[in-house]
């Protein structure tokens, strides 16, 4: 499966590196290494989630309990969250770190993948949820920690979109 | 079986728990026995009270928990009780009241009249279904002493516990609570950072 195992670890070490303890989760093809290696690692709290809404709850828990947490979803995934980030993180200022792979823009190759991927600035833009792209392995770590930051001062929801270039290996 | 009984029950009970509840009557009647900083008050997002606990629990493992849920909420995040289940905290438990109507969204009326009932009035048992889900223990009580008997059991003991309790669909005499929602926010997880090094 050509989903970079290194650019993966790359965003596992950045979350890390900002103190997330708790990650909860849906598979979907792109976060398959993120997931696994957050399994392997025993200092990661991973929490499989049966639908992403559930995930703002749990984050809004671990901020109470002083833990910082991010959830990884897909596109469909934080469409299917706007309740409980509405809810939730935005109701009560609660801060929330969402990794989101980006499906459906440019390279896509699945027609199903086509739809969501629309619509996710918009939302988020709607929603006045800052949100930012993670293209190059270089700005991995940089902008996640500026994300965490902005999320902890601002007590709100911040996205992170994971692009097919950083995400995504072509086989050769 | 009234809720408000419920609640006076197991209250003293709550004192060094982390209390997450759902929104509306029983928000407002656990307000009406004594707010204290150790209860959140979830007023919107139906079904993630127990979600939010969740959090909790896994994070403060030496932290009782207690969410005190209601049917139509559980109905809207069935899949949470599967993800609760698989969790299994052993520092929570699942208190779900079950006055089959969605009676604090406008399903009930004075006198206890339900005209939007919830599938609970239909035959779902929700303690069958956390059992099913997973949940190492679950059961329905129809009685007070029963309620309080297992709860304080489940709030003493060491294992993800779900208790559902069914109630009269009777409205709180006051949906007033002079505490906001912000105020309960920030108070909260003050509460739950600073009080006794639980983590």
């Amino acid at each position: 499966m050509p989903v970079s195992v290194a650019n993966s670890q790359l965003v596992y070490d950045a979350m890390k590196g900002v103190g997330v303890k708790l990650v909860s989760a849906l598979p979907e093809t792109w976060l398959v290494h993120l997931i696994r290696i957050a399994d392997d690692d025993p200092e990661m709290t991973l929490v499989r989630l049966a639908k992403e809404e559930e995930g703002v709850g749990v984050s809004a828990g671990a901020h109470f309990a002083a833990v910082k947490s991010a959830m990884l979803l897909q596109n469909h995934g934080f469409l299917q969250a706007i309740n409980g980030i509405i809810g939730v993180s935005l109701l009560y200022k609660i801060p929330l770190l969402m990794l989101i792979t980006d499906r459906g823009s440019f390279g896509e190759k699945d027609p199903w993948q086509t739809e969501g991927g629309k619509y996710t600035r918009p939302v988020l833009d709607a929603l006045h949820i800052a949100h930012d792209d993670l293209s190059r392995p270089e700005d991995v770590e940089p902008k996640i920690a500026k994300a965490m930051t902005l999320a902890q001062s601002s007590l709100s929801p911040v996205a992170l979109l994971l692009q097919r270039d950083l995400m995504w290996e072509e086989p050769k | 079986m009234k809720r408000i009984d419920c609640l006076k029950a197991i209250y003293p009970r709550l004192d060094d728990c982390a209390v997450v509840t759902i929104m509306g009557a029983v928000a407002a009647e656990l307000y009406s026995l004594g707010h204290r900083a150790n209860f959140f008050y979830l007023e919107h997002a139906m079904g993630l009270a127990s979600s939010i606990g969740l959090g909790i629990a896994l994070c403060q493992p030496n932290r009782k928990v207690v969410v005190i849920d209601g049917d139509g909420s559980v109905l809207m995040n069935l899949g949470g009780l599967t993800t609760m289940a698989r969790s299994r905290p052993k520092n929570l438990v699942h208190v779900i009241f079950d006055n089959e109507t969605l009676l604090s969204v406008g399903g009930g009326a004075p006198g206890g009249y339900k005209w939007f009932t919830t599938a609970t009035s239909t035959g779902t048992d929700l303690a069958a279904i956390a059992k099913a889900a997973g949940y190492p223990r679950a059961q329905l009580v129809r009685e007070l002493q029963d309620f309080e008997e297992a709860a304080l059991d489940a709030i003493n003991g060491d294992e993800l516990n779900c208790i559902v309790a069914k109630v009269e669909a009777e409205m709180p005499k006051s949906f007033l609570m002079d505490v906001h929602m912000l105020e309960n926010r920030f108070e909260f997880p003050r509460w739950l950072q600073t009080k006794g090094g639980m983590n």
